[in-house]
């Protein structure tokens, strides 16, 4: 397992990367969102990856973490798409007022006129 | 922490919070009472950043430490005001009363939600200037951010549009950084309470201290973008050119806010006693020494006031940070007494711009007064064989003028104003660090100290050359310009942060005290991370039921 989610990070981080090195303004969207999935699954995967084990201390077992997995990265996680979704959503609507602007989906939208 | 004022140092975060949902209430019609309740509650926060420096500066220095919801340290959020904290809030209390007052005249009619965006900036950067807590830090920068898109874009337009996709391109890739930074820190230290981190450091293993290290690094490197550090700092000068004056003036903060989070965890994690300390010292001084030169030539390379201004933001943050990598406590006195002047002076600077590019382009058709004169026989003729008698001079024009000219002074940290208090003390505790260096040979401080003594001087040189052109070009060769219309607000605005420059010049020696006292307690965090690890959460009603 955790050679799959490193290698999903690392696909997805790669990819983010290449996209938001394009030249268009939809795809350095679509990179700056795989870039905060790879950001988002790296997060959740430092808190140490288990299956089966609930993030709550259960009453009698030591709270170490052999007992239960860590719900801290759950809960930054949570946080982080939840700003990650917003800002994009911001730069999306920038990202129309260029292609209205300018006429053109380049980043730096060279206007025509 | 007791007494009445107990809940004081919430009050920062918590005051524009609701003003914004107060402006935000009143409705987009009522622009006068908007103004009005904006301008008001940056005073009452000015107000309350100078109660808390009054506090902080008490006692020979106290760290006053909140508990968010009554939980203790390293499991809840907590807020921490330290001297630099202190000395942060006040300075963004003072420009941001300031930048509202500047806006009062023009700029807060051109769009909408200039008010309450204006208050959650403010609300971003307070809470980063307090927070303890590096999760709670990524948050108060993304409040920060998020605004800043918005007033970034306020009175919208190609310009602030083109250069508004660039910066929060560049700062949605930062904002990616800093999570995957705070989230090695958190994996390595299992903690993400600053305080708590800086106890840990020592304890981490030798095997994940390489992790410790990459992690911090890639989190700095998130701080470095919004200090405008070389490599990365190409989106600066475009967006705060193209943004609204005002707008200007508050985003000079925000610079500054990242360097206050870099010193601040810097000090923290790698001082003097921890087992990485000074990790990453040199590169942070090469990257800041590469940022001076590059603001200095890009300084001299523009021809626009605007463009001028955003380099010398540019220098600034290049000085700060090389001043601070450089990890003297001597020289990071003289660099927190920089920074105060240089953001003031800069601010001001950004509001002064505007007036003086709308003198270019809003002349008002010329009046006929000079036809109205008689011709004497002995008039004085002007370079256009027109009569130089009777012609006003504008109050107008020479309040820009001398205004220009006292920001020149402070940019370039010429005498006699608190710009070159600034840099001769940095400039004295540099050179002296050098005296040192010779003495105790073998240290590798002399080096980077002379390189910084000279791109100091050479900035200053450069940013003298570059205001002479520019002001010779707005002010003497203007030719046929007429005096531009300046409210009285907008005025008052830049003359307050001129007059708080002066201020800073005539008490210099009381404000280098405490930024003296600021820097040995900086290079010494024992006492800051014993004051929050320190902090118990006061017992409840129940809990004191319960207890005995």
């Amino acid at each position: 397992m955790e050679v799959l989610l490193a290698l999903i990070i690392g696909v997805l981080g790669g990819a983010g990367v290449w996209l938001v090195l394009r030249p268009r303004t939809f795809q350095v969207i679509m990179g700056l969102t795989l870039l905060s999935y790879g950001v988002n699954l790296f997060i959740f995967s430092v808190g140490s990856l288990f299956i089966d084990k609930p993030p709550i201390v259960t009453p009698g077992a030591p709270p170490n973490l052999d007992q239960y997995t860590d719900p801290l990265p759950q809960s930054l996680v949570l946080t982080a798409i939840v700003i990650g979704f917003a800002t994009t959503a911001l730069f999306l609507v920038v990202l129309l007022a260029s292609r209205g602007l300018s006429g053109t989906d380049h980043v730096d939208g060279n206007r025509a006129d | 922490m007791s007494g009445r004022f107990s809940h004081l140092m919430v009050a920062p975060v918590v005051l524009p919070l609701l003003t914004c949902a107060l402006l935000v209430l009143l409705g987009e019609d009522k622009k006068r009472l908007q103004s009005l309740v904006n301008l008001c509650s940056t005073l009452v926060g000015l107000f309350v950043a100078a109660q808390l420096l009054r506090q902080v500066a008490a006692n020979d220095g106290t760290t006053l430490v909140y508990l968010a919801s009554n939980w203790e340290a390293p499991f809840g959020i907590v807020l921490v005001a330290d001297r630099l904290s202190a000395l942060m809030l006040v300075l963004a209390g003072v420009v941001s009363v300031c930048a509202a007052l500047y806006s009062e005249a023009r700029w807060s009619r051109v769009g909408v939600y200039f008010h309450p965006l204006f208050q959650i900036q403010l609300m971003g950067l307070n809470g980063a200037f307090l927070t303890g807590d590096l999760f709670n830090l990524f948050v108060f920068f993304e409040v920060m951010l998020a605004a800043s898109y918005g007033l970034q874009l306020h009175g919208s337009g190609w310009p602030r549009v083109k250069s508004g996709l660039h910066y929060i391109a560049v700062n949605l890739l930062a904002s990616s950084l800093f999570l995957v930074g705070l989230a090695l820190l958190y994996g390595v230290t299992g903690t993400l309470s600053m305080a708590d981190i800086a106890a840990k450091l020592a304890a981490v293993p030798a095997l994940d201290r390489g992790l410790l290290h990459a992690g911090a690094a890639i989190l700095a490197v998130a701080f470095l973008v919004k200090a405008a550090i070389w490599p990365v700092n190409a989106w600066l000068v475009p967006a705060y050119t193209a943004t609204s004056a005002p707008v200007a003036a508050l985003f000079a903060l925000m610079t500054k806010a990242g360097i206050y989070v870099l010193v601040r965890s810097w000090t923290l994690f790698f001082s003097d006693g921890s087992p990485s300390a000074h990790f990453g010292g040199r590169a942070l001084l090469v990257g800041g020494l590469a940022t001076m030169a590059f603001g200095a030539l890009g300084t001299l390379a523009s021809l626009r006031l605007g463009r001028i201004a955003g380099f010398s933001i540019i220098v600034s943050s290049g000085t700060l940070l090389s001043a601070f990598a450089l990890g003297i406590p001597a020289v990071t006195s003289a660099a927190l007494f920089y920074l105060l002047s240089a953001t003031l002076g800069v601010s001001a600077l950004f509001l002064l711009v505007e007036l003086v590019e709308r003198s270019a382009t809003h002349a008002p058709p010329p009046a006929d007064l000079e036809l109205a004169l008689e011709l004497g026989e002995d008039t004085n003729l002007d370079d256009q064989e027109a009569p130089l008698v009777g012609k006003a001079f504008p109050i107008s024009r020479a309040l820009l003028g001398l205004t220009f000219l006292t920001c020149a002074l402070l940019v370039a940290g010429l005498p006699p104003l608190s710009g070159f208090i600034a840099k001769v003390s940095l400039l004295r505790s540099v050179l002296a660090s050098e005296a040192i260096a010779q003495v105790s040979a073998g240290t590798t401080v002399a080096a980077p100290a002379w390189w910084f003594g000279g791109l100091l001087l050479f900035a200053g040189f450069v940013t003298t050359v570059s205001f002479s052109r520019s002001g010779i070009r707005h002010f003497w060769a203007s030719g046929e310009r007429l005096a531009p219309r300046i409210r009285a607000v907008e005025a008052l605005s830049v003359l307050v942060l001129i007059f708080s420059c002066v201020l800073l010049t005539v008490w210099a020696e009381p404000v280098l005290r405490f930024t003296r006292a600021t820097a040995s307690s900086l290079h010494s965090p024992a006492a800051y991370i014993e004051a929050v690890l320190s902090a118990r959460p006061r017992p409840g009603p129940t809990r004191a039921e319960e207890s005995p």
